[in-house]
């Protein structure tokens, strides 16, 4: 068992073991080990060539990332924080996600950008957003949360073994997490871009991902706890890849329930779940039992800690929606 | 030299401070280091210059006043933390000289752009304890209205503020208005974008803004040699800024490298700069774990040269403080820390559903949508 923030340092490790082009770069990412400890003891095993600690200059982290991978290194980019990447958000739309359509597909930029996001720890401003409607569509660039140990030791090697550009969300309020992984040799290598039917249910199918899932997964024990009563039996999709979107796996399980609720912590408007409710519309319509609900923030700042709970997608918001598509 | 200069007292009336017994920074006394320096470290006063010894007198007792203040209401915040009483608490412990130096120079309708961790500053301007902790107890998203304090809210992006202590000096500069504009950032804000593009800006427009850095050697756990191989005072000689460099433990000197900068740039001389070195005591914030990046023997050289403990070897060695002085700052001080507990405590979580109507100027009929949804959806739990 491993906490999500020690499968992420594992997976680390065994990818700057794998192959010496990896080096990682980042506020405070070496002695002091990241402020979230993902990147712990890194430095001082693999030295400061390869873990370096960057100025503090987000804009300067991506921009010498890219560069770096013009010179055949495969760079991990840290972020501190959800809120900071904006600095570098020019850097990473137009020219991290560009570079190879630019080149007519001859130029690759290996950069994984990790990013702690999200909230429910209870911090300040700036330190809770979810930005990722803002890269998933920007073309180009891979969207990928971990949610899990698992996936997260795992996704971590594949974004840094792939060759495109990777935005790697971690839930800060799963870091703690504790799970299982597998060990190295066992099984296929997973694809990054292939969404996980965590739960298998008949009724509704929740489709979220990152730090949705433990809470979506709560919410279907509850629904699965009262089903003597009303039956409902919930299905849970951890989308994991948001862009490209694993549209074959969403299809396949709304199909059969007949009924979708996506899942996020981002303003519902012109958030992600936006684009996965009109591919729902468009793919399964006529499998489809009820409008594709939403639940997510509303349209506001993130705000002060002491109320987020009550902003955050909880338990009863989902159960509600789960309530309502069934009704109808 | 300004005679109109009027500093709101810490309570938050204003009083009129003590004429300013400083002249020019030509004739300031240089530690050996090469940093301005008024106060040796054992508290001598080192100066030859002809200054008048009340007026500095009165001026340091001052200026002892606010830092005494603000490290009484550092040290509840802090305690307030470790009670759970605050979500967060960043620190500005040993910082006090470098900030109550600072905005005791400026008057008192100098506009300033802060970062998030002057509390001595914002304490000097009048703003309330409660105001200061609104924000890290996580009832807001900020403390107080800038209008009357002339102080604006706390910008935790690093950086971000430098752009719009800019913006807004070029604004003062088109009204023709002799406010000067003060914005302060920390060593490791100076590698951002936005301090080279502020900077810049500044410099090419003959913008009426003071840049002030305060130097406390970390950002987090970088070590500001390796932030930086100039020191900032020369980058900022480099954009074309008039550059100081101070020591920031030593409020007198402080008091007055600010006082001459302050007066060069409200006079048309254009933007200015000053670097102040100085040390952040506390960790980078109540999360933080500093042994993990720093040695025990660096904090204790660091403690060696106390700000506050600086002024108190002066005071005492001058002569200019008596028991009755004293003993009043440390009765202020109780008050304040009490007044900090008590409001802080009083603090109560927003109302979200009030949020809805603080994002634009008018309510858009689906966000409409979305608060009549949340409070119906609320108060479904009620009955
Ligand atoms: C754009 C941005 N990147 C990263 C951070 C996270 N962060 C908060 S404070 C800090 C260190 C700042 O150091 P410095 O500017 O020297 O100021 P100090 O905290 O020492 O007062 C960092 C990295 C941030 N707030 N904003």
């Amino acid at each position: 068992m491993l906490t999500l923030c020690h499968a992420l340092n594992s997976g680390l490790r065994r990818a700057m073991e794998d192959d010496a082009k990896v080096m990682l770069l980042g506020e405070d990412i070496g002695r002091l080990g990241g402020v979230f400890r993902v990147t712990d003891g890194l430095q001082k095993d693999f030295g400061k060539a390869r873990v370096m600690d960057s100025t503090l200059a987000e804009s300067g982290i991506i921009g010498t990332a890219i560069g770096l991978a013009l010179r055949g290194y495969r760079p991990v980019c840290e972020i501190q924080f959800d809120g900071f990447v904006y600095p570098a958000f020019n850097q990473i739309v137009s020219q991290l996600a560009k570079m190879r359509a630019r080149t007519n597909g001859r130029t690759s930029l290996p950069v994984v950008v990790r990013i702690p996001v999200g909230g429910g720890i209870g911090a300040v401003e700036h330190h809770s957003e979810s930005n990722e409607a803002y890269f998933a569509h920007t073309a180009g660039l891979r969207v990928v949360y971990c949610s899990s140990a698992d996936d997260a030791h795992w996704m971590i090697r594949q974004a840094i073994a792939g060759d495109d550009p990777v935005i790697f969300y971690e839930p800060k309020r799963r870091y703690w997490m504790k799970g299982e992984v597998t060990p190295e040799d066992e099984g296929p290598p997973r694809p990054l871009d292939r969404a996980h039917i965590v739960r298998r249910g008949s009724d509704v199918t929740l489709l979220t991902y990152g730090g949705m899932v433990a809470t979506c997964l709560a919410a279907a024990e509850a629904a699965a706890e009262a089903a003597a009563e009303d039956g409902r039996d919930v299905e849970v999709v951890d989308l994991r890849s948001i862009s490209p979107l694993d549209v074959r796996t969403i299809e396949e399980s709304v199909r059969r329930t007949g009924r979708a609720v996506v899942v996020h912590e981002a303003p519902t408007f012109a958030g992600f779940g936006a684009e996965v409710a009109a591919q729902v519309m468009t793919r399964c319509f006529y499998s489809l039992e009820a409008p594709v609900e939403r639940v997510g923030g509303f349209n506001l700042p993130y705000p002060p800690a002491k109320v987020e709970e009550e902003y955050l997608p909880d338990l009863d918001r989902i159960l509600d929606a789960v309530d309502r598509v069934l009704a109808a | 030299m300004s005679t109109s200069n009027i500093v709101r007292s810490p309570a938050g009336s204003s009083t009129p401070s003590p004429a300013n017994p400083f002249t020019s920074t030509a004739d300031l006394p240089r530690a050996p280091d090469g940093f301005i320096q008024f106060i040796a470290p054992d508290g001598q006063l080192r100066t030859d210059t002809d200054v008048d010894r009340d007026a500095l007198g009165r001026l340091t007792r001052d200026l002892y006043r606010g830092m005494r203040l603000a490290r009484r209401l550092d040290d509840e915040a802090f305690a307030l933390q470790r009670q759970g009483e605050l979500g967060l608490w960043l620190q500005c412990r040993g910082q006090e000289a470098a900030q109550v130096g600072s905005i005791a120079a400026v008057r008192a309708d100098d506009y300033v752009f802060p970062s998030y961790r002057e509390h001595a500053a914002a304490l000097w301007r009048g703003i309330r304890p409660a105001d200061l902790l609104r924000q890290w107890r996580g009832v807001a998203n900020s403390g107080w209205d800038p209008e009357p304090y002339s102080f604006h809210i706390y910008t935790l992006v690093l950086a971000a503020q430098l752009l719009h202590a800019t913006g807004y000096a070029l604004g003062v500069q088109r009204d023709g208005s002799d406010t000067v504009v003060v914005a302060y950032f920390g060593d490791g804000a100076a590698s951002e974008g936005d301090a080279s593009e502020a900077m810049n800006i500044a410099a090419t427009n003959d913008a009426p803004v003071l840049f002030f850095c305060q130097d406390n050697h970390w950002a987090i756990s970088t070590a500001s040699s390796s932030q930086s191989r100039t020191p900032i005072h020369r980058r900022g000689a480099g954009f074309g800024l008039r550059s100081e460099w101070v020591d920031g433990n030593d409020v007198l000197a402080v008091y007055a490298v600010t006082s001459a900068l302050t007066e060069h740039v409200r006079s048309g001389g254009g933007p200015a700069l000053i670097e102040a070195t100085t040390y952040r005591m506390g960790g980078h914030s109540t999360s933080d774990d500093p042994t993990r990046y720093r040695t025990d023997s660096e904090l204790e050289a660091w403690r060696a040269k106390d700000p506050l403990a600086r002024v108190e070897a002066l005071l005492r060695a001058e002569g200019w403080s008596d028991t009755a002085f004293l003993d009043e700052i440390q009765a202020e001080a109780d008050e304040l820390a009490d007044r900090t507990r008590r409001e802080c405590l009083a603090l109560q979580a927003p109302d979200l559903a009030d949020a809805f109507a603080t994002v634009l100027a008018d309510v858009p009929q689906l966000l409409q949508e979305e608060h009549d949804a949340f409070v119906a959806y609320r108060d479904s739990f009620l009955d």
